[in-house]
């Protein structure tokens, strides 16, 4: 399996029936493709609506329906349309359970960096900031390493950061790390590498739980 | 009376300087027609507010191509390049701010409150210069008001009133932008006499909306990425 379908395939296993779930731009929008059978998951789009339903088939596209990065969306049966502030109070004040999102840095105090890189890259932190301050789990998904090799999992995170001490978790193609008050624990790791390898590969301590798994997907 | 109004009679109120919101979200939800009377009026040094400059070719992103626009306040540049060259080779001014801080500063300015308390951006260079407040044993910043001259909505369907009704998610900031502007315009798809949208439907209230702008444009009509 390809890193990137395993990590989506992963995070799935982390969502729970009834769960209102925000997927950020890029690999976490594919979780949606992986929802387990017989569960039903509310997605919200932050530009203002849940029940964030597939792709349309071309041709059927709606001007005005478009999920968070701008592509043509869906709404399910049961959704609703509401305006900007009402989308980030929902997220702000605990309405959303779940949010994942991609990461440029993660460090072991559960900090966050993914809207910035100085002089290099300025996109904006969009809804990034509030999704992270306020979704009750906050799961980073993202490739283990950064391209070129340095681990994006850090001691202390070096880019402006996103949201202090907000992360629950963190998953890879290489482990699934929960974020602690002692630090990262290390809960499951892929069946091709070895501890020695995950560790190798992340700058913070990793602490070995005693319940430590392969990881496994659907 | 109706409010329907012709597009360039808005368009002369507009002036170099001028501070504006503007809706939508990614282009959808922007008014086109507005936008593109604004670019071939030519009005220099404008404050846009609004969530994003969108894509190439598309919505705010025309504003920032003519070099209209003196500052920005969005939550997100990164689909359009042009604008991301014009802040690093300082041509432009860009202020950051997180998404569901935008909306709440504007809903205050509209709301007639004097801020608002969000923990979004503490820890984080967005707190920099602003008030931090403790309250239970959690840190807020204190975010402010923000208000324009004029705004610039597009809904889906107005009335003579000015009512508005809002379609999918092309409502994003439009409701909360009509609260907190001196002058309030909407572009329309649709227009109906008076008492032609039934009270429980009515999004946006025709007392915030001075006029109606009602262009059946192609133009008008693309969207998506």
């Amino acid at each position: 399996m390809n890193p990137r379908e395993l990590i989506v395939r992963r995070v799935a296993k982390e969502l729970n029936d009834g769960d209102v779930v925000n997927l950020g731009i890029g690999l976490p929008t594919l979780v949606a493709n992986h929802v387990p059978k017989g569960m039903k998951v509310i997605f919200h789009s932050e530009n203002g609506f849940v029940g964030l339903g597939p792709t349309p088939p071309q041709g059927e596209e709606d001007k005005d329906l478009v999920n968070a990065g701008g592509q043509y969306a869906t709404v399910n049966p049961g959704g609703a349309f509401f305006d900007s502030a009402m989308s980030f109070a929902l997220i702000r004040g605990g309405h959303v359970d779940v949010t994942v999102l991609g990461a440029l840095e993660a460090d072991e105090n559960g900090n966050l960096a993914n809207w910035m890189v100085p002089g290099k890259m300025v996109p904006g932190m969009g809804g990034a900031m509030d999704l992270t301050v306020g979704a009750k789990k906050v799961i980073v998904a993202m490739e283990h390493l950064a391209k070129g090799g340095a681990p994006k999992i850090l001691k202390q995170c070096t880019l402006p950061l996103t949201a202090q001490k907000e992360v629950d978790m963190i998953i890879t193609e290489m482990a699934v790390i929960r974020v602690t008050n002692e630090g990262l624990v290390l809960e499951e790791i892929a069946p091709e590498f070895s501890l020695e390898d995950v560790q190798k590969a992340t700058e913070a301590i990793l602490k070995i739980s005693p319940n430590l798994k392969k990881i496994e997907v659907e | 009376m109706s409010k329907l109004t012709d597009i360039n009679s808005i368009i002369n109120r507009i002036n170099n300087g001028a501070v504006l919101m503007i809706g939508g979200f990614l282009g959808v939800g922007t008014p086109e027609n507005i936008i593109d009377a604004l670019v071939a009026k030519g009005v220099k040094n404008l404050t846009i507010i609004t969530n994003d400059t969108s894509f190439p070719g598309r919505g705010i992103s025309k504003l920032v191509a003519a070099k209209q626009i003196k500052k920005l306040i969005v939550s997100h540049i990164g689909t359009n390049p042009e604008t991301g060259r014009q802040m690093n080779a300082g041509e432009i001014e860009v202020e950051l701010v997180p998404q569901g801080t935008l909306a709440e500063r504007i809903r205050a300015g509209g709301s007639g409150l004097g801020g608002i308390l969000t923990p979004t951006g503490v820890g984080t260079i967005v707190e920099e210069g602003k008030k931090i407040l403790e309250i239970d044993g959690k840190k807020y910043l204190l975010e402010l008001p923000l208000k324009a001259d004029v705004a610039f909505l597009k809904a889906y369907m107005a009335d003579e009133e000015g009512n508005l009704v809002y379609h999918a998610s092309a409502r994003n900031f439009n409701p909360i932008m009509a609260m907190a502007a001196d002058y309030v315009v909407a572009e329309v798809e649709h227009f109906h006499t008076a008492g032609n949208i039934p009270p429980d439907e009515v999004m946006t209230t025709g007392i915030l909306v001075n006029s109606v702008i009602f262009e059946d444009s192609k133009d008008a009509m693309k969207g998506g990425a």
